[in-house]
């Protein structure tokens, strides 16, 4: 029964694994199409795409890119699996950023020390902006989607208004905060050239992913948050407080989105200040990594590493003369095609599902039967 | 107004007259429709011209199919307009409210009817089902099955469940194709390939699960996706006399204007059934009506149905209910293991009969042996108020109380409190007043998870909305409600216990699953409801909120989970039984109370009390309350 039952489940998962794979491959086959049609020879820009990407330095730089998109996509999901769409992801770490920036100038500490204080500020703001729509959800029913769009355009205020009051006046007009001390940056772990490095960031975003699939998959809090999103009627009938949860969950997801700049901050950006050419926008390729990952921690890995070799191999365009935007229009195409790969790959686990267990019920009813037609045979 | 026009005529011809009554009503809306096209043309006048009525009945459309094609005046056919003329002069002028006119034109329609040609005598069967097949991945749901509805007929499909009687139900409605087998509409071959196709072809279905839409009236709901609309306006006027007058044909009385959410579950299924009528449904499959009534609303059902038939209206009544079937139907067809076993009529048979064809051995009933209870409280629930946001009381000082081995049974009509006093005992919903304790300790300031935590087991009213979480594997159903004290060490989740408990319930409460892994979506209803149970017990609460625990479950599962309740009883279980099935409720329980409009107006000890008794205090007390 066990070695059945695990067949049972590997069959169910090959679909899902194979999924993004196809929606991978339909997506390359439809941007060559474009390319095609925009008189580019699609198989040299693949080609140019892939030869550039795959050198030892671009690797690195593609990981790196991948780490914010992770933490990014973390935020989402966390939202995802209670059922919130926090679209303010993107809201959440910018006015992080900015805090955390400011706070971390401000002091000189014990190296891990400095770097652990700028990330719980980062966090902690996070969730302090996330705050805001939870609390309105609670208590007006405010739906989180609208509210915190809202809050992105809050955001992009309040940053330029922290940014100017915090604004390091020294050396150019440039706007920025104070530079962070040395004490608080964090190094690389691997280094090839100037720009193409790997941060010490990509450990600690890997500890947030084994966190969350810990939290998520085996402690109460985290059984709690799935049910709640699955059926949000049973899981009140079990005790779980909707309210309370909602406001968990908008927090926790707050305070990881709080972090998603942080990489760049500290290491990426060779200034170690927030300027206002800080890149945006991470918060809204979140969701689609999400999307991509299935909102599952080794999943978006995956996605999130996809985006970034796309990202980098996009540059290798240039080369051969393809506009890189080509890229971006892969990226929205594979949620696309993603999409629609996860939906077949459902229907097949789910009739392979169905197929399973009736051939378990047959054989049992067979057992059954056989063994009634026994018993009648037997005087009672 | 129907029972005095059958009194008019004598029987044997009540349903012919009946039936060209309700074509010339038919005609009569129809003409409304085609009129108002014309009258908005012509300058707004609006009337029941039955001279206008343009309809080919030699088509099987409805409403909306004819209407779409949208008959002009002269387009029809002339026999009907001769016809219609001569028993209709008053028809001829376009003076009256279109109400008037309704009335005095279904009245015409009876008194000139016996004149009129007899419609088409030996009508072939309404549907006709041969070697019908059909095979899903590795299963063969229906295999050889035969089945004919005589035209006109309640037709009643019984079997346990996943005897595959709704799978050879949406066969008929089109969801999906046979493998094998021939499909015969009125004698006709038809092969339908998506619910419109039987639609058109006169097949309504009445889902178990109410599929409508809480925030639009009546009429909106009706009209939703077979919309009429002049140059993209809804035609609200035109809907709304069309349910009108197929409420009051009908026997089935709704206000078009009325909020769905504010509908009673049995005024919800009429309109359901409307529903199909207003698509031009002849033949309508009911899935399990019943399953969601009450006793009241039931017996208001059988009238509708009968009326229906008599209508000329051919039913398909799925159930498993015995006494029911064979109350209701003149044909019985028994399904067993994908296949149809038998074809009865009701007056040949008993229920003993029926079950046996049903499961294939004898029918189990609630035992009706007595139990001393114990002595020891384990539920003391004290003068409870709750009330509504308007101040209207949903419980209104209610006191009860349950001791150690004991069932106290809840008997009432629906919606009268059961639901908010299960809400309010899991803290959902706060009393405004009044105590509720829990074998000694007051629950009064608890949470939901605290008092789950405290012993509170439930079995819930509708299992799938509060019960399970599809999706989820059968072992993460059974941690859901007990994720606070019996599947928990500190924050960690105690999977391999959960993984342990749901073998053994699988093996004690005889749930058919391949194993702990698959999703709850992949087992039938009846053994959803053995795992809830079987998860439930295995807790070992202080208290077991029973919720309708048989609801929706096949005899088989029904007895062994009433065997289940009453040895918990037995071992010194609490249980507070919440039912609508009298026959579970006298069966199970120690001592019955009645609920009406959130009072307990009645204890009961069902040695002495029959369902009638039961049934006839609760509907006499909802009759004296509305007088």
């Amino acid at each position: 029964m066990n070695a059945a039952m695990l067949r049972l489940r590997l069959r169910q998962a090959l679909p899902s694994l194979a999924a993004p794979v196809v929606a991978v491959l339909l997506a390359a086959a439809l941007c060559g199409v474009i390319l095609a049609v925009s008189g580019h020879d699609p198989f040299s820009a693949y080609g140019e795409m892939f030869s550039f990407g795959t050198t030892e330095g671009s690797l690195l730089v593609a990981a790196n890119k991948a780490v914010p998109l992770y933490l990014s996509a973390m935020a989402v999901a966390i939202g995802f699996k209670m059922g919130l769409f926090n679209i303010g992801v993107e809201g959440q770490y910018s006015v992080a950023i900015v805090v955390a920036a400011a706070a971390g100038a401000q002091v000189n500490l014990f190296p891990p020390l400095h770097v652990t204080f700028i990330i719980v500020v980062a966090m902690l703001s996070g969730a302090a902006w996330a705050t805001i729509p939870a609390v309105l959800k609670v208590t007006r029913n405010v739906s989180e989607v609208i509210s915190t769009i809202m809050m992105n355009a809050i955001a992009a205020g309040t940053v330029a208004f922290l940014v100017n009051r915090w604004r390091d006046t020294s050396e150019t007009q440039l706007i920025k905060t104070k530079e962070i001390p040395e004490s608080g940056w964090v190094g690389n772990i691997a280094q090839v050239s100037g720009a193409e490095k790997l941060s010490a960031f990509v450990l600690i975003a890997a500890g947030f992913g084994v966190v969350m699939w810990l939290v998520v998959t085996r402690t109460r809090f985290g059984y709690d948050l799935r049910m709640s999103g699955a059926n949000p009627t049973a899981a009140a009938v079990s005790g779980v407080n909707p309210k309370a949860m909602t406001i968990k969950a908008m927090l926790i997801s707050g305070a990881v989105a709080g972090t998603v700049g942080l990489p760049v901050l500290l290491s990426e950006n060779i200034f170690h200040r927030y300027t206002q050419d800080f890149p945006t926008g991470l918060g809204f390729t979140g969701i689609a990594v999400a999307l991509l990952g299935r909102n599952h921690p080794a999943g978006m890995a995956v996605a999130a590493l996809l985006f970034g070799f796309l990202e980098r191999a996009g540059q290798g365009l240039q080369l051969v003369d393809v506009p890189p935007e080509i890229v971006t229009i892969m990226q929205g195409v594979v949620l696309l095609t993603a999409v629609i790969a996860y939906g077949v790959a459902e229907r097949i686990g789910e009739v392979q599902l169905q197929r399973a267990t009736a051939r378990e019920l047959a054989a049992e009813r067979e057992k059954l039967e056989g063994a009634e037609s026994t018993d009648e045979q037997v005087p009672s | 107004m129907d029972s005095d026009q059958y009194n008019l005529v004598p029987e044997d011809q009540q349903a012919v007259i009946l039936t060209s009554m309700l074509k010339q009503v038919d005609v009569a809306v129809q003409g409304a429709i085609t009129d108002f096209d014309a009258g908005n043309k012509e300058g707004g006048v609006t009337s029941f011209d039955l001279e206008a009525g343009g309809v080919d009945y030699s088509t099987s459309g409805g409403y909306v199919e004819r209407h779409r094609r949208r008959p002009g005046r002269s387009e029809g056919p002339d026999h009907l307009r001769r016809d219609r003329g001569s028993h209709h002069p008053r028809g001829l002028s376009a003076a009256g409210t279109e109400r008037d006119r309704m009335n005095d034109d279904v009245g015409d329609a009876s008194e000139h009817a016996p004149a009129r040609p007899p419609v088409a005598s030996p009508a072939p069967p309404a549907i006709r089902l041969t070697g019908i097949t059909k095979r899903f991945p590795g299963v063969v749901a229906n295999r050889d099955v035969n089945l004919t509805v005589a035209a006109g007929s309640i037709h009643a499909l019984i079997g346990e469940n996943g005897a595959g009687k709704s799978t050879l139900m949406k066969t008929l409605y089109g969801m999906h194709q046979p493998n094998e087998g021939t499909i015969e509409v009125d004698g006709e071959a038809m092969s339908f390939r998506s619910p419109s196709d039987a639609i058109a072809a006169g097949i309504g279905m009445v889902h178990q699960h109410f599929m409508l839409a809480d925030q639009l009236t009546v009429a909106e709901n009706i009209v939703l996706g077979a919309e009429q609309t002049e140059f993209g306006v809804l035609k609200r006027g035109a809907a709304d006399a069309i349910i009108r007058d197929l409420g009051e044909r009908h026997g089935l009385p709704l206000d078009p204007d009325r909020l769905v959410e504010e509908l009673s579950v049995g005024e919800r299924q009429r309109l359901e059934i409307l529903k199909v009528l207003y698509r031009g449904a002849r033949t309508l499959i009911l899935d399990e009506p019943t399953a969601v009534l009450i006793p009241q609303e039931v017996t208001e059902l059988f009238a509708n149905l009968k009326a229906l038939r008599d209508g000329g209206v051919t039913i398909v009544f799925i159930s498993h209910k015995l006494d029911e079937v064979l109350e209701i139907s003149d044909d019985i067809t028994v399904m067993r293991a994908g296949t149809t076993v038998a074809s009865v009529k009701p007056a040949e048979v008993d229920e003993r009969d029926l079950g046996r064809l049903m499961v294939g051995s004898e029918l189990p009933t609630p035992s009706s042996e007595r139990h001393t209870p114990g002595t020891e409280v384990a539920l003391e629930v004290d003068h409870v108020v709750l009330s509504a946001d308007g101040g209207r009381r949903l419980l209104d000082d209610v006191s009860l109380k349950v001791h150690t081995g004991e069932i106290v049974g809840i008997a009432g009509v629906e919606g009268n409190g059961q639901q908010e006093l299960i809400e309010t005992l899991l803290g959902l919903r706060h009393p405004e007043s009044g105590s509720m304790s829990l074998a000694g300790a007051d629950l009064s300031h608890l949470s939901t998870r605290d008092r789950r935590d405290a012993g509170l087991g439930y079995v819930p009213t509708d299992r799938h909305r509060e019960g399970l979480v599809l999706g989820e594997p059968l072992w993460s159903n059974v941690m859901l409600g007990h994720q606070g004290r019996r599947y928990r060490n500190g924050p960690w989740l105690r999977r391999s216990a959960a993984r342990a408990d749901t073998v053994e319930i699988i093996d004690r409460y005889d749930v058919r699953t391949p194993g702990v892994e698959v999703p709850a979506l992949a087992l039938s209803g009846g053994n959803q409801q053995k795992l809830i149970v079987g998860r439930e017990m295995t807790a070992e609460p202080n208290l077991l909120i029973a919720a309708h625990p048989t609801r929706g479950v096949d005899v088989g599962a029904q007895a062994a989970i009433w065997e289940q309740l009453r040895q918990a009883r037995s071992g010194g279980l609490a249980v507070l039984l919440i039912s609508a099935d009298l026959d579970e409720l006298i069966g199970l329980s120690d001592r019955l109370l009645v609920i009406f409009r959130g009072a307990i107006t009645a204890s009961l000890d069902p040695a002495d009390a029959t369902p009638e008794d039961l049934g006839t205090y609760m509907a006499g007390r909802r009759q004296e309350a509305a007088a």
